[in-house]
């Protein structure tokens, strides 16, 4: 006990340096995190495209018809 | 002779090969940055004895030096990454770039705010304009306007390229910040480790910086592989493997 309040209180600098460990813990936690976020919603989005295309494909005829945005993509890249 | 290795790149650069490249090291990346990453906590943290000027205030130093390394490492990838996106247009390259400013960005500020934190009780001050403190703020504002730049195009390739350029331009501050506790006065001491030859730190404190250093190499590459994964997917999203991979894939 006496040896875990010694190691907290960090011969008094606790007030410097316990925050210091929390701001790299938590920038470095919300850095894992947000990407993971930002692919299942990125996902969700894609499957969405993804059936609205083979709800609309019979009638195209076309199976390898491009999005518009990959269309805009692939038409930048060439110009 | 070393044929190999162009054609080893070029295969690799193909999105949907570095997707499952990287998704195949990205579990072992994470498993390296939390293994090391504890050790060296447990090192600085417990094993490590207290610094007979500054007390136990120095033990900073673990996360500090390992974050400021990284800020000014990571923006020298994205440095690289960005001419070889500017001079052969390789798509993967513009990706690592843009993708490595946030984990940069992030980096640089746990830097300057675990430096502030160190910096009052030690020198009696949060901040001072003294040139290595400035010079990092200024990598900060490089890393922001590189990510501001890039999102502030509609077409998200085009933007890449205005980005990567700036961030070539801004690679310059890298070596200022390196050398400025040698170029100018500063209240920042010099550095204590030294690659090439004797390090001015005792043992027991040198090996958890270390430690936390290759830590943080590893936490860079997982969450840059985690970040371009995801990018590679939006920037292809009309083509078959990303099909593949929405539509097989229920879970991330």
């Amino acid at each position: 006990m006496n040896a875990m309040q010694s190691f907290l209180a960090m011969g008094g600098y606790a007030a410097y340096v316990w925050p210091a460990y929390a701001v790299f813990f938590i920038v470095l936690i919300a850095d894992t995190i947000a990407p993971r976020l930002r692919r299942q919603r990125l996902l969700r989005e894609l499957r969405a495209r993804f059936a609205r295309q083979s709800t609309r494909q019979p009638r195209a005829g076309n199976g390898a018809s491009p999005t518009p945005s990959s269309a805009a993509i692939d038409g930048e890249r060439t110009s | 002779m070393a044929n190999w290795i162009p054609l080893w790149l070029h295969r690799l650069s193909s999105p949907p090969t570095f997707y499952r490249f990287a998704g195949t090291l990205l579990p072992w990346a994470m498993t390296l940055t939390v293994l090391l990453g504890a050790i060296a906590l447990y090192g600085g943290l417990v094993l490590a004895p207290a610094d007979y000027q500054q007390g136990d205030a120095y033990r900073i130093i673990f996360i500090h030096v390992p974050s400021a390394w990284m800020s000014m490492f990571i923006y020298a990838v994205m440095g690289v990454a960005s001419f070889i996106a500017l001079v052969w247009r390789i798509k993967l390259a513009e990706v690592v770039a843009m993708e490595s400013a946030p984990i940069g960005a992030a980096f640089t500020f746990i830097t300057l705010v675990t430096g502030s934190l160190w910096g009052k009780p030690m020198w009696g001050t949060w901040w001072t304009w003294d040139a290595r403190l400035t010079s990092e703020l200024v990598l900060l504002f490089l890393f922001l306007g590189v990510i501001g730049l890039y999102r502030a195009f509609e077409d998200r390739r085009q933007g890449a390229r205005a980005a990567a350029f700036l961030a070539i331009i801004g690679i310059i501050n890298v070596p200022i910040v390196h050398f400025s506790v040698n170029w100018w006065n500063t209240l920042h001491q010099g550095s204590t480790v030294n690659v090439f030859g004797h390090s001015k730190m005792s043992w027991d404190m040198l090996w958890p910086l270390l430690t936390m250093t290759l830590a943080t190499k590893f936490y860079y590459a997982a969450s840059l592989f985690r970040r371009v994964r995801t990018d590679l997917l939006a920037l292809e999203g009309g083509k078959d493997w990303v099909r593949q991979i929405a539509q097989g894939e229920d879970t991330p």
